[in-house]
């Protein structure tokens, strides 16, 4: 079915090769690092984790996003969602795809990677991490594959692919939990510390997949002639205007937890994000701006999103839908991973600032990860259109 | 068959291409590599065929037997007491590494990365 | 194909996969680190490359032996001693980095260090730091990795290339770190360092420890309660700079008859962050 991804208007092919060329000067920023070592990046010995990680944690949501589409179309039968759970599994596939380029962009020795294999650590997260990850991507490429094959041929998938599908769906929730237990069992760092992390991760995961796929569409509809329909449309904002409540819910349970029993280890990290934390005369405030946005944002998306008259609007939930996924990319790409190490162990503050040259390979891999979309989506559609004549 | 002149072409580029090493050397391979031997010592911890072949597995014993087991116990050559250790027995004897290891590993293309770490030895000349 | 025999087929070719694959998968659940023996407090790491593993508790040389329980070596750091002497405890970290060829970088975010000197409220966040005593307010702790008995960064290192020795040291393996730095965000007590660049630029190389190695970039190193010299019989570094004023007192933890057991019986101890159930082998004496 590659052979659709093939043929397009200019507009096709100008898109991919914008794309392409950040993809491009990220590959040159990245050989740049292999040879130097990751010191080319803003990371220290104190905010040992970065942009890459951080994104590698948004994208395995975005990933995990994309049952919400699934669970409600195999499991529970509902026909509306029949022509985009597609879209969904195309979702995570290249979400994966981006969240391994982040995870072998930051490693220190990248060609040894093969040694999580080689010696397997049942009691290493970051083990368990990568099965389910992988796992997950192989179950997404045969599930939509086979499926999208189907139905081009116009018969009914075969019945071994389902099996493939009802596992696909306990992995998704996995997937997340295992990146949100990378964190939460860490005795040292208190902000990370907390149950709530992984229904915190889900909850905005499912918010942000969606809410990306909403957008996605709503282009598709403009310059691809594939319309999801109102009624699905309308299912997932519904879906995710609650998953963002959940979220949203569950952020203001970490401040009260931190500011009730004012013990600092739980107030520290959350006076940094937001008002900047005073430490021997310096206030250290630089993540301050982007959580505020990170509120504006998500509020101003599920706004758009909840109130009818800009709903029906197609413009205006591009607009909310965006603005929802951005807010909690900062919540989660930005502010949950970097804040977990001030202040350090120690007490002491450092902050992060990535370089020029981390920047352009994250917002490389971002680019790899909408090729990937884009070829991926451009033959869902082809097929679909090649079904409807 | 279909576009037989590309594919006649495209396939005698390719057998160049691959078969370049072998016609750009005349079919000649080089000359065998002479490793300096060390002067005052005559043996080493395994017989030279045995070292030769296997070398590598008896660093990656000694590592694990140091690092992972503990296992740093002193072992006995020509009289001298020697740690496992590449730093501290292999080139106390051998004790150039151009000389010696670059020898054969830069004929056969080998790039081992135990020098990212362990010291070389400093050359004399 | 005859409808039956297809069937015949499927299962047989299933049934061999899973006849050749399920001895692997058994021994590897079996031979590898099960959640609960890595909690355990002496794990000891069976051979790292496919080769039979014999797993020998073979002690550093010079260290009495326990044979029941086996080592657990450890540490007291009396502050009391450094006191009127930092000087002293400045040449305990130039000496360690010197013996471990650490290097030196200009700019802090690339800064490696096994030992150092910081604050108390650093140290020991979680006791009380204000109308704190002169001698507290006015003078450094020395920190370095506490080798505890219940490492978290162990129990987080996806390729066991940290591990815990059966002497009780929490060890680096170098040539098995693959740089994912999931031990530093681990490690509760910042003991971690990550060479992000080449360290060899960060060091002047005439003036090597010749008998110990640099590390490579991309790796995560830290404190090896000095292994290394252990081996030859020597103590470690820093407790050598201290010479006899008994700053520092390394030993068996396990051994009721050694030194340090002796300093902790008659002095009153402290441990960085005890809450965190870790089990710190670093006492110190305030």
């Amino acid at each position: 079915m590659f052979e659709k991804a093939l043929k397009g208007n200019n507009n096709y092919w100008i898109w991919l090769a914008f794309l392409g060329t950040f993809m491009a000067i990220g590959a040159i920023c990245y050989i740049r690092q292999y040879n130097f070592g990751l010191g080319l990046t803003g990371m220290s010995r104190d905010v040992s984790w970065g942009l890459y990680i951080s994104n590698f944690t948004f994208l395995v949501g975005v990933a995990a996003g994309g049952v919400m589409l699934v669970l409600p179309y195999y499991i529970h039968n509902y026909k509306v969602f029949g022509r985009i759970t597609i879209l969904g599994e195309f979702l995570a596939i290249a979400s994966i795809c981006m969240c391994l380029m982040f995870i072998i962009a930051d490693l220190g020795q990248p060609i040894r990677a093969l040694n999580v294999l080689l010696h397997p650590t049942p009691n290493s997260m970051l083990f368990w991490d990568m099965i389910v990850l992988n796992t997950y991507l192989l179950l997404n490429i045969i599930c939509g594959w086979v499926i999208l094959t189907a139905e081009r041929k116009q018969v009914k998938p075969p019945k071994w692919v389902y099996i493939f599908v009802y596992i696909s769906i306990p992995f998704a929730i996995s997937i997340h939990t295992v990146t949100a237990m990378l964190y939460c069992g860490l005795p040292g760092r208190h902000f990370w510390l907390s149950a709530i992390i992984a229904p915190r991760f889900l909850a905005s995961a499912f918010a942000a997949g969606p809410a990306l796929i909403i957008f996605v569409s709503l282009i598709l509809k403009r310059v691809a002639n594939f319309d999801a329909g109102k009624e699905a449309t309308d299912k997932m904002v519904t879906i995710v205007l609650y998953a963002a409540l959940v979220n949203a819910f569950f952020v203001m349970l970490e401040f009260f937890v931190g500011f009730y029993s004012q013990i600092p280890g739980h107030m520290h990290t959350l006076q940094y994000l937001f008002v900047g934390l005073e430490h021997h005369g310096h206030v250290y405030n630089n993540l301050v701006p982007f959580m505020w946005g990170f509120v504006v944002l998500t509020t101003a998306g599920f706004t758009l999103m909840a109130i009818p008259y800009t709903r029906r609007k197609d413009l205006w939930l591009a607009i909310g839908s965006a603005s929802l996924f951005l807010g909690l990319w900062l919540d989660k790409g930005i502010g949950f991973v970097l804040a977990g190490f001030v202040p350090n162990p120690l007490e002491e503050i450092t902050e992060y600032y990535p370089t020029l040259n981390e920047l352009l390979i994250t917002i490389a891999v971002w680019c790899t990860g909408f090729f990937i979309l884009t070829i991926l989506y451009k033959i869902a559609v082809g097929v679909e259109h090649e079904v409807e004549a | 068959m279909y576009d037989s002149g590309k594919i006649i072409t495209g396939l005698i580029i390719f057998v160049l291409l691959i078969t370049f090493p072998i016609w750009y050397n005349h079919g000649d391979a080089g000359e065998v590599p002479k490793p300096e031997l060390p002067k005052d010592s005559k043996q080493c911890v395994l017989p030279t065929s045995e070292m030769r072949s296997n070398h590598m597995q008896l660093l990656n014993q000694w590592r694990d037997e140091v690092l992972r087991t503990g296992d740093r116990a002193y072992f006995e050559l020509e009289g001298k007491k020697y740690q496992k250790s590449l730093q501290n027995a292999c080139i106390q004897c051998h004790t150039s590494k151009k000389k010696f290891c670059d020898t054969c590993h830069t004929y056969t293309s080998v790039n081992p990365y135990c020098w990212d770490c362990h010291l070389v030895p400093v050359e004399s000349e | 194909m005859d409808k039956k025999r297809r069937e015949f087929l499927k299962i047989a070719g299933i049934s061999t996969l899973a006849g050749l694959g399920a001895p692997a998968v058994v021994d590897r659940f079996v031979s590898g680190s099960s959640p609960l023996a890595a909690l355990a407090a002496r794990e000891v790491e069976t051979g790292g490359h496919g080769e039979p593993a014999e797993a020998q508790a073979a002690p550093a040389e010079h260290v009495q032996q326990s044979v029941t329980t086996g080592i657990r070596l450890g540490m007291v750091i009396d502050i009391r001693k450094f006191i009127d002497n930092p000087e002293m405890e400045k040449e305990c970290v130039r000496v360690c980095h010197a013996v471990h060829n650490v290097p030196v970088f200009s700019r802090k975010k690339d800064e490696i260090k096994w030992i150092w000197r910081t604050g108390y409220e650093n140290a020991f966040p979680e006791h009380t730091n204000y109308y704190r005593n002169d001698e507290i307010e006015q003078n450094e702790v020395l920190v370095l990795c506490n080798h505890c008995d219940k490492p978290p960064c162990v129990r987080a290192c996806p390729t066991k290339a940290t591990f815990k020795a059966a002497n009780g040291i929490v060890a680096m393996d170098y040539h098995r770190c693959i740089g994912c730095r999931f031990c530093m965000a681990a490690c509760p007590y910042g003991a971690r360092s990550f060479n992000w660049r080449d360290p060899r630029e960060g060091l002047d190389m005439n003036k090597l420890n010749r008998e110990f190695p640099t590390r490579m970039r991309g790796v995560v190193e830290k404190c090896n309660f000095c292994a290394d010299r252990l081996g030859r019989g020597q103590q470690p570094a820093c407790v050598e700079a201290t010479g006899s004023t008994k700053a520092m007192v390394f030993g068996d933890l396990n051994d009721p008859n050694s030194e340090i057991r002796q300093v902790l019986k008659e002095n009153y101890t402290i441990q960085r962050k005890p809450s965190l159930g870790t089990s710190p082998s670093v006492f110190f004496i305030i």
